[in-house]
C-alpha cells in the first residue's frame, strides 16, 4: 500500500521518515534559491530587452519556488525560513554545486563579464532535473510536498521551453555559438554530477516512497537531454567542484552567502 | 517617468499647403479628444516631441532598474525578494513596452532599437536625473519605490490622457503597476520607521540624501532655468496637461505630509505651506548641477552606463547568432 503522510505533524513521529524528508526539501529549496540568486545577478544585463522581461519573471518564480520549500521546512520544525534562506553557513547548504557557480568574471554591481553561455546550458540543464524531480514528487508519500510539486509544474514547463529554445537555437546558430555552448556542456559534464544525486540519505528517500531513485532520475534526465543537445560527451557525468549535497561547496558559495544575507546579517533581530 | 526634456530643439519646418490642411485636422482631432495613431498623419515637430519623450521615458525605465537591481539580490527577507523581483521586472516590462512605442514612431526616419542603446551609450540619450544617483543602503530600496516612483505616478497621470493613442494605453497599464510599486515601496519603508534605531538612521539619510533628486524629477519650473524645456509644446499638443511646477506641488502635497507624519525631517528648513497662495515653499534645488547630472556627469552615471555597455558588448555574439543567417550561394 502506498504511504501517505498527510502533515507535519504526523512526519514528525518518525524520526527516519522526517530526516529523509528534510534532506530532500533542503536540496529543492537550495537548488532553487541559489539559481535565482544568481539569474537575480543578470537583472539588467541579458542579451536583449524582452530577454530580460522573461529572465526576471522566471528568477521571481525560482525564488519563489524555494520559499514555498522553506516554508515546509519551518513547518517540519527547522526554524524560521528567513534564517534557513538567509543564515545557514556554507556547510549546511544542499544545493548542487553547479549552481552556485558564478556567472562569469566580475560582479552584479561592477564590470560584469557574465557569459550568456554558461548561463543557458546552465538554466537547461536545471530546468530538465527539476521537472524530472517535480514529477516523481507528485506521488510523494508526503502529501504537502506532492501538491506544491503539482502546483510549480503549472509554471516550471513554461522555464524549461524557455532555455529548451535558447539552446536549440544557439547551437542551430552560427559557429561562434556553437562553440561557445559547446565548451559549456563539456564544462558541465565534468561539473554537474551531484546535481542528479540525492546525497547520504538517498536509500532512505526512496524507502519512505519520497521520491524515485537516482538511478531513475538520472536516466530520465539524460533521454530528455539526448533528445534536445546535439553533442553531448559518451563519458559520466563528474563532480568536478566538489558535492553540495553532502555540504562540500566551492568558494562562489561564499561569495553569494556574502551578498545575499549582507542586509539580513546587519541586524538579525530587525523586522525588514 | 520624467516631464524634462533636455536640448529639446524642435525642428521648424516650412509646411507645404497641403501639409496646413492636414494640420488643421490633425489640431481638431487632438482638440476634440480624439487619439493618433502610429499610422496617421502627424506634424514633424509633434513626432519628434514623442520620440523624445517616449525614447528616454523606455530607457529611463530600462536604466531604472539598475540602482534597484542593486538591492535585489541583498534584498533581506523572502517576502522582500520576491517583492523586489517582482517589481524590478515589472520596470523591464515598463522600458520594452515604450521601445516598442518608440521604435514605431522611429519607422520613418530609418532608426531602430539599436540605434537608441547605441545613443544612450554614446550620450546623445538621456536617462531621468534620479537613476544618476548612488544607492547606499536597504532605506534606498523603499525610497525608490515608495518616493521615485510615487512622483513617477504623477507625472504619468498628467499625461493619461495623452493625444497619440500608442502612448496613452502603455501609459495606462503602467500607472495601473506603478501604484503597487509604490505600495511596494512604501511597506519598506513602513517596516524601517517603526524599526530599530538604526533602521530609522538609514531612513532618514536616504530621504535626506534623495530630496534634492525629488525636487529635480520634474524638471525646472521654465525654460530660463534651464535654457530648454518643451513643456509648452506638450501642452499644446495635449500630450500632457499640467506644467512641471504644478505636478511638483502635487508630489510635495501628497508626500511632505506622510514623511512628517512618519517623523522624517526634510533637509530644507525653509519647506512650510503657504496657506495663501495654497502652494508648497521650498528652497529651489542647484539646477546647474541637474544640468550636469542629466548629461551623463551625475555620481553614478559613467557607472550604470558602464554596466549597459558591457552588457551589450559582451552579448554581441547572442545578437549575432540570432539574426537571419544570411545564406551565400
Amino acid at each position: 500500500m502506498t504511504k501517505r503522510i498527510e502533515t507535519a505533524d504526523e512526519a514528525k513521529q518518525d524520526a527516519a521518515y522526517s530526516e529523509a524528508l528534510k534532506e530532500l526539501i533542503y536540496q529543492m529549496a537550495d537548488d532553487d534559491f541559489i539559481v535565482s540568486f544568481r539569474g537575480s545577478e543578470w537583472l539588467g544585463l541579458a542579451p536583449h530587452i524582452e530577454e530580460d522581461v522573461a529572465f526576471s519573471s522566471i528568477t521571481q518564480n525560482t525564488m519563489g519556488h524555494a520559499v514555498m520549500y522553506y516554508n515546509l521546512l519551518e513547518e517540519l520544525g527547522e526554524g524560521d525560513a528567513d534564517a534557513l534562506a538567509h543564515a545557514r553557513p556554507l556547510e549546511k547548504r544542499r544545493n548542487a554545486v553547479y549552481l552556485e557557480k558564478q556567472n562569469g568574471d566580475g560582479s552584479y554591481l561592477k564590470e560584469p563579464y557574465f557569459d550568456w553561455a554558461l548561463t543557458v546550458v546552465r538554466h537547461y540543464f536545471y530546468e530538465v532535473l527539476k521537472k524530472v524531480k517535480l514529477e516523481a514528487l507528485t506521488k510523494s508519500s508526503y502529501v504537502p510536498l506532492a501538491n506544491i510539486a503539482q502546483k510549480v509544474l503549472m509554471e516550471q514547463p513554461y522555464h524549461l521551453a524557455h532555455w529548451k529554445l535558447w539552446i536549440r537555437q544557439l547551437q542551430n546558430s552560427n559557429e561562434d555559438a556553437k562553440s561557445r555552448i559547446n565548451m559549456r556542456i563539456v564544462e558541465a559534464w565534468k561539473e554537474f554530477g551531484d546535481a542528479l544525486e540525492l546525497g547520504t540519505k538517498s536509500s532512505e528517500m526512496v524507502q519512505h516512497e519520497l521520491i524515485a531513485g537516482e538511478e531513475f532520475l538520472q536516466k530520465q534526465w539524460l533521454n530528455e537531454v539526448k533528445a534536445t543537445v546535439m553533442s553531448l560527451p559518451t563519458y559520466p557525468l563528474e563532480k568536478g567542484l566538489g558535492n553540495g549535497r553532502n555540504g562540500k561547496h566551492s568558494a562562489d558559495l561564499k561569495q553569494a552567502i556574502k551578498i545575499f544575507s549582507e542586509v539580513y546579517e546587519s541586524d538579525r533581530e530587525a523586522v525588514w | 517617468m520624467y516631464n524634462y526634456i533636455p536640448d529639446g530643439d524642435s525642428v521648424a519646418k516650412a509646411y507645404t499647403e497641403e501639409d496646413q490642411g492636414k494640420y488643421e485636422v490633425f489640431m481638431e482631432r487632438i482638440n476634440n479628444g480624439e487619439k493618433i495613431e502610429a499610422d496617421d498623419w502627424m506634424p514633424e515637430d509633434y513626432r519628434q516631441a514623442l520620440i523624445k519623450l517616449i525614447s528616454m521615458h523606455g530607457i529611463s525605465e530600462i536604466m531604472g532598474a539598475l540602482p534597484e537591481k542593486e538591492w535585489v539580490p541583498k534584498a533581506p527577507t523572502l517576502k522582500r525578494k520576491l517583492g523586489i523581483m517582482a517589481k524590478v521586472q515589472d520596470e523591464m516590462g515598463h522600458g520594452q513596452l515604450l521601445l516598442r512605442v518608440a521604435e514605431d514612431l522611429m519607422k520613418p526616419y530609418g532608426r531602430t532599437r539599436e540605434n537608441l542603446i547605441e545613443d544612450l551609450l554614446n550620450g546623445d540619450l538621456k536617462f531621468h536625473n534620479v537613476f544618476h544617483m548612488p544607492t547606499k543602503t536597504w532605506a534606498d530600496a523603499g525610497m525608490v519605490g515608495w518616493m521615485v516612483d510615487g512622483a513617477a505616478i504623477i507625472s504619468q497621470t498628467n499625461m493619461l490622457d495623452a493625444s497619440y493613442g500608442p502612448y496613452q494605453r502603455a501609459l495606462q497599464r503602467i500607472c495601473a503597476e506603478e501604484v503597487f510599486h509604490a505600495q511596494h515601496g512604501e511597506a519598506i519603508i513602513m517596516a524601517l520607521a517603526e524599526g530599530t534605531k538604526e533602521q530609522r538612521e538609514i531612513l532618514q539619510e536616504s530621504f535626506s540624501r534623495w530630496w534634492p533628486s525629488l525636487l529635480m524629477f520634474f524638471g525646472p519650473a521654465s525654460a530660463e532655468t534651464t535654457g530648454s524645456s518643451k513643456q509648452d509644446i506638450m501642452i499644446k499638443y495635449r500630450i500632457r496637461k499640467s506644467n512641471n511646477e504644478e505636478l511638483r506641488q502635487v508630489f510635495l502635497n501628497k508626500y511632505l505630509p506622510r514623511a512628517f507624519s512618519l517623523g522624517l525631517t526634510v533637509p530644507d528648513e525653509t519647506v512650510h505651506y503657504d496657506k495663501e497662495n495654497e502652494r508648497w515653499i521650498y528652497q529651489q534645488p542647484d539646477w546647474n548641477e541637474f544640468k550636469q547630472i542629466i548629461k551623463n556627469k551625475g555620481p553614478m552615471s559613467k557607472e550604470r552606463l558602464r554596466l549597459r555597455e558591457i552588457a551589450y558588448e559582451k552579448n554581441r555574439w547572442v545578437r549575432q547568432a540570432l539574426a537571419p543567417q544570411v545564406i551565400s550561394s
